[in-house]
């Protein structure tokens, strides 16, 4: 057994070479015999009936090989249940090029294939389209009474809010909008379909689940299992998008069973804006407080649009019931259907959004009570989940506070806004807590080691930049007692054993504790094999035994796998487990939290805001790659920044169309944008999270961002903007 | 005039490309992007946007850094092209290929390749000194997973190593 654990390290990814190279391929870029290109052909309107679709155009151009849409399409299942996957929403989904109903502008209703990409997409723009218009509503604020109830959920209420609330001395009434936002991770969706010879399908798909793309091709499409196999080796960034099999493999696959040809589709940047989204909330928060600032009644009110085929629901309301400690809360969650795609769940589904709303109502709950902010969620510190009426298995927010704080200087803080200037900039600080479930998911790994001592140990998981490579391997090699050199961690296979979707900071938890336990049982086997082979060996303690160079050290004494593992079937010795939630965790509430300080700079002459500074202190449990983990919360500042100021979906209700749908106008952080942004993790032991006692760090780092931006704003210039993005024209306002 | 007749035919094209030559015969309308990785299998440069919004796609043309999407393939005729693929000496990769990967540079990995090249092309443009600088110049480079620190902590890194060797120009 080594002697120091490889979890804690700061590793470097063991995917660096292959992607700093350009080795590393992508859904979109496996090559294939025959290769045709499909364009999608999308529509213009947000409501309609196809009346008439005209290829002939498109057709007449050499090399132009098809043009598929409702009425020539191959055979696909017809009723709702093939096409739920493993992160569909209630309702009817969507069914790509199924029937003439057009129910979202920018739905595909067509896909040229051709034998080149831009002839396909010349192609594209000579099929005319017919549609039918109806009206449409895509305006949340002008549909809001058209809301109800969303299916999911909510935790009971507790206590008397109105009673609370009304006798409250101090009392908190704020409303708070969020804009429509798009995933737009920078590999557009993309799935190559390869015909083998046998005419089954090789499919590299955008995804963060293989099996779940796998099982939708199988069951709309009628395929026999094993003729459909979906790999991602690589992922080009996703934070959600691909969390449900998008319409690009749909239409891909169509190609590839009408043609049985390879096909391949990509989606274009505009294309990009034309599925799941983080959807447009209006919240309204109240708080009520002593005057100490003890809370002592909270109502988290939210609406959110979905389509009109979908009910999606996330958890935007449940964190108010959660963070703090308090007696009287109640939580009402609608949804407005519109004409428009389904939203979906994206980095921080929920709470990104919630948190904005009741860091913010904190924030001013703190100046009404004349206690500073941090001072103020310290008072209402909450050691158990309201909602579940459970202890936190750990929760070590506190240490957030006090580290960030130090960390940022905060003790320096004049609390009087405008109170800070350098030159045309006022200097704002802001700060907000952060919250965020660690859940665990059954997940399933297998661990094999050749007889030249290499152990490949291997899930269906992805990685979607996320790190799953490098600190499965960290993973493998201490439950293994292997060097790192020594082991290969396989993903992105849906021939590989089973693991649930990429997504919710569950990776680690659910995977991870997967790896370790094949390893673990792997390495007894070995043991117990190496003992039952050599006698001399039975009273040797399980932790003398090494495998390094290629074989079983035991002290002094060599042995070489190849005759260890003879006659072990294959010459390899093989373990798969599937590792599931531990009892431990019932009775308990398992999250991850933060505390984030940020300084913001404004030019009120301009409108301009910088962040200038940002410091993030996160509770997530033991960290395994320090690095890795580190990388992910900085990413997460930077959503969070976007989210504070940039990113909008710009929506002409008239036409019914997102008009900024590209990388200009729908505007993401650039380098520039960013100031220093420093990362602690605080210490967090926890044995009854996971085996691993790790929390997972891909969500954490949006979480109160935007609210703390917001708070920081406010500090800078005395303005509350409670409609996010905090653009020039609301900071000139 | 049909639609047919306006596809234009293909021309002769020759260039280098990581210090290879190529003789090849290219559509008009077709970019230097998609010439790389639809034709040549060089799919290390990356298509993020297609309308030189994102600069997934940079690679180096004559050392100088641009959008291979808004590039026409024929209109390279006669240039030294590098792209990520060309910047390891075999084995040895580039000093900023190492500083990446040192300083976790990036996550998901797509616009890692773009990324890397325009920094190498920044280091000879002799106007990178400082960190904001730094960062003003890698602007043009989006990245979504969110690693700009990491990313000018790399450059600044490796900026004084490629000034040194010029490794920033084109490969000869």
């Amino acid at each position: 057994m080594s002697a120091q654990a490889i979890s804690g390290q700061p590793l470097d990814r063991t995917d660096g070479p292959a992607k700093v190279t350009g080795k590393a391929r992508y859904a979109g870029e496996y090559p294939a015999e025959g290769l045709l290109y499909g364009s999608v052909v999308s529509s213009a309107v947000a409501h309609g009936r196809i009346r008439h679709i005209d290829c002939q155009a498109a057709l007449a151009l050499p090399g132009v090989i098809e043009v598929l849409h409702h009425g020539n399409r191959p055979p696909m299942a017809a009723d709702d249940e093939p096409y739920e996957d493993d992160d569909a929403a209630d309702g009817h989904p969507f069914r790509p090029l199924f029937n003439d109903r057009v129910l979202y502008s920018g739905q595909p209703v067509a896909l040229v294939i051709a034998e080149n990409l831009e002839l396909a997409r010349y192609a594209g723009s000579l099929v005319r389209v017919e549609i039918d218009a109806g009206s449409h509503q895509t305006d949340l604020c002008a549909a809001r009474d058209q809301g109800y109830d969303a299916p999911a959920e909510l935790p009971k209420p507790r206590g008397d809010f109105a009673e609370a609330f009304n006798a409250a001395p101090l009392r908190i009434d704020a409303q708070y909008s969020t804009p429509n936002e798009h995933h737009n991770p920078m590999e557009p969706h993309a799935s190559t379909v390869i015909v083998e010879a046998d005419g089954s399908l090789l499919i590299h798909d955008k995804t963060q689940g293989t099996q779940n793309s796998q099982a939708y091709v199988q069951e709309v499409f009628k395929l026999p299992k094993e003729q459909v196999r979906v790999c991602a080796a690589f992922v080009g960034g996703a934070f959600g998008s691909g969390l449900r099999p998008q319409y690009q493999l749909a239409l891909a696959v169509m190609g590839a069973l009408k043609l049985k040809r390879s096909v391949r589709v990509t989606l274009t940047r505009q294309q990009m804006f034309t599925f799941g989204y983080r959807p447009r909330t209006l919240q309204r928060l109240q708080l009520g407080a002593d005057a100490d600032g003890r809370l002592l009644a909270i109502r988290h009110e939210a609406t959110g649009q979905t389509s009109r085929f979908e009910d999606f629901s996330e958890h935007v309301v449940e964190w108010s019931g959660m963070l703090y400690r308090c007696d009287n809360v109640a939580m009402a969650y609608q949804l407005v259907p519109l004409d428009v795609y389904t939203p979906l769940d994206m980095r921080a589904p929920g709470a990104a959004l919630g948190l904005i709303g009741l860091e913010c109502a904190m924030d001013e709950l703190a100046e009404q009570v004349g206690l500073d902010p941090v001072a103020l969620r310290q008072v209402n510190f909450a050691d158990s989940n309201g909602n579940e009426g459970k202890p936190y298995s750990s929760k070590a927010l506190r240490e957030c506070y006090e580290q960030g704080a130090e960390r940022f200087g905060w003790e320096r803080r004049n609390p009087v806004p405008r109170s800070q200037q350098e030159g045309d900039e006022l200097i704002g600080w802001g700060m907000a807590g952060g919250v965020w479930e660690a859940m665990q998911m059954k997940a399933s790994a297998k661990a094999r080691l050749d007889a030249d001592g290499h152990l490949w140990v291997s899930s269906a998981t992805t990685d979607i930049g996320t790190g799953t490579y490098t600190v499965m391997t960290q993973i493998a090699a201490d439950a293994a007692g292997m060097a790192v050199e020594d082991i290969t961690f396989q993903l992105g296979d849906s021939s590989l054993p089973t693991a649930p979707l990429q997504g919710g900071s569950f990776t680690v938890s659910s995977v991870g504790s997967a790896v370790r336990q094949a390893c673990q049982v792997l390495r007894s086997k070995l043991v117990t094999l190496a003992q039952a082979r050599y006698p001399a060996l039975a009273g040797e303690p399980a932790d003398r035994f090494v495998v390094a160079d290629g074989q079983l050290q035991v002290g002094e004494r060599r042995f070489a796998f190849a005759d260890l593992l003879q006659g072990a079937g294959d010459d390899a010795l093989e373990v798969q487990i599937t590792a599931e939630p531990g009892a431990k965790r019932e009775g308990f509430a398992c999250a991850t939290h933060s505390a984030v300080f940020v300084e913001v700079r404004v030019d009120e002459a301009l409108g301009t805001l910088r962040v200038s500074r940002v410091v993030s202190a996160v509770a997530a449990g033991r960290v395994i790659n320090p690095k890795t983990a580190r990388s992910q919360i900085l990413g997460g500042v930077v959503w969070g920044v976007g989210m504070a100021l940039h990113e909008q979906a710009e929506v002409d209700h008239n036409l019914g169309r997102t008009m900024n749908h590209n990388l200009a106008e729908y505007h993401i952080p650039v380098n520039a944008d960013m100031g220093e942004v420093e990362v602690i993790f605080v210490d967090e032991p926890d044995d009854i999270v996971n085996e691993l006692g790790s929390k997972g760090v891909g969500e954490i780092g949006v979480v109160g961002v935007a609210a703390a931006v917001a708070n920081a704003l406010y500090h800078a210039t005395g303005r509350r903007v409670r409609d996010f993005p905090l653009t020039v024209d609301k900071i000139l306002g | 005039m049909s639609d047919s007749d306006c596809i234009p035919a293909h021309q002769p094209l020759e260039l280098s490309i990581n210090g290879q030559r190529h003789q090849l015969q290219v559509a008009p309308w077709m970019t230097l992007l998609d010439l790389l990785r639809d034709q040549l299998d060089l799919t290390g440069s990356k298509k993020g946007c297609d309308h030189g919004q994102c600069g997934a796609c940079t690679v180096l043309r004559n050392g100088q850094r641009v959008n291979a999407c808004l590039t026409l393939a024929i209109m390279c005729d006669g240039d030294c092209i590098t792209t990520i693929e060309g910047l390891a000496d075999d084995e040895r990769l580039h000093p900023l290929q190492q500083a990446f990967i040192r300083h976790d540079a990036f996550q998901c990995g797509y616009c890692t390749p773009g990324q890397i090249c325009s920094a190498v092309a920044l280091a000879s443009e002799g106007r990178a000194l400082s960190r904001a600088e730094i960062q003003e110049g890698m602007s043009g480079n989006l990245c979504r997973c969110g690693a700009y620190g990491n990313i000018v902590a790399a450059v600044e890194e490796a900026l004084p190593q490629m000034i040194a060797s010029d490794q920033g120009g084109p490969r000869a």
